[in-house]
C-alpha cells in the first residue's frame, strides 16, 4: 500500500523535501512505528525524527496521536507543534 | 486563507449588513510585532498546510457555533511573508449579546494558535529561526476542553 507523506516547517527542512510517496513497509501499523522506520532511512530522517515525542502527526488532514493506526491512510503529515494565530 | 492583507472593518460590516438581530460583534486582529524579547524582527514567514488549515478552521468554527448562539463568524489567516505592523489573523464573531461573541472569539483564537497547521519562522538581523510553541498557548486552549468536559458531565 502506498501513502503520501508530507513534512512541514523544520521537519521539512531537516528531511530536505516537502513530500514523498512511499510503500508502507510490512509490520508498520502505527504513526510512532512509521516515525521510527523513517528515522532509520538516513541521517536527514534521523535528524528530523530525533525527538519523535515533539513531532505532531495528521492523517488525511485530521490530527492524530502517535499510537493511531495508519491502515487506510492516504496522506500522513509530520510537523512540529503549531505556532499560528 | 490568503496571502493578501485584509480589511477588518469591512469584514465586520459584511457580517452585519442588512441585519437587525445582531447585537454584538467582536473583531480580533493579530498583528506582527516588531520586537520579540529584546530583539527587533525583520519579518515573519507563515507556512501552512493547505487543505488541513481550512478544514481545521472550519471544524473549530462549527464547534464554536455549537457552543455559543452565534449569528455569524469570519476567520481569515494569512500566510507567506509578513512584516512588523501587518495583520496576520482576523476573527470576527457576531451574536445577539456580547458574552457569546467575546467567548467564541477567544475560543477560536486559542484553538487557531495550537491546532491550526501554521508555523511561524522569524527573521531577525541575518538569522532565521522557527518560533517555538508556547506552553501558555496550550494551557489557554486546554481550558476550553476542560470546560466542555464539565458541561458534558453535567
Amino acid at each position: 500500500m502506498s501513502v503520501r507523506l508530507r513534512y512541514f516547517a523544520w521537519v521539512r527542512e531537516r528531511i530536505g523535501k516537502p513530500e514523498e510517496v512511499i510503500e508502507t513497509p510490512s509490520g508498520i501499523q502505527t504513526v510512532s512505528e512509521l516515525m521510527a522506520w523513517l528515522a532509520s532511512r538516513g541521517e536527514e530522517y534521523a535528524y528530523a525524527f530525533e525527538n519523535p515525542h515533539v513531532i505532531r502527526a495528521a492523517i488525511d488532514h485530521r490530527h492524530v496521536r502517535s499510537d493511531a493506526a495508519i491502515k487506510g491512510a492516504g496522506e500522513i503529515a509530520f510537523f512540529p507543534p503549531m505556532t499560528g494565530g | 486563507m490568503q496571502r493578501e492583507p485584509f480589511d477588518a472593518a469591512a469584514e465586520a460590516a459584511t457580517l452585519t449588513l442588512g441585519r437587525s438581530d445582531i447585537g454584538a460583534v467582536v473583531t480580533f486582529t493579530g498583528i506582527c510585532r516588531g520586537v520579540e524579547g529584546d530583539e527587533p524582527i525583520a519579518a515573519l514567514t507563515l507556512e501552512h498546510y493547505p487543505g488541513m488549515a481550512e478544514s481545521e478552521i472550519e471544524r473549530h468554527v462549527a464547534e464554536a457555533a455549537d457552543r455559543w448562539p452565534l449569528l455569524g463568524v469570519t476567520v481569515i489567516h494569512r500566510h507567506g511573508r509578513i512584516t512588523p505592523g501587518e495583520d496576520i489573523v482576523l476573527v470576527v464573531t457576531a451574536s445577539s449579546h456580547r458574552e457569546a461573541a467575546f467567548a467564541a472569539a477567544e475560543f477560536l483564537m486559542d484553538y487557531l494558535k495550537t491546532h491550526a497547521p501554521f508555523w511561524k519562522k522569524v527573521e531577525k538581523s541575518g538569522s532565521k529561526a522557527w518560533v517555538d510553541a508556547k506552553a501558555t498557548d496550550h494551557a489557554a486552549a486546554e481550558r476550553w476542553t476542560a470546560s466542555r468536559k464539565r458541561e458534558t458531565a453535567e
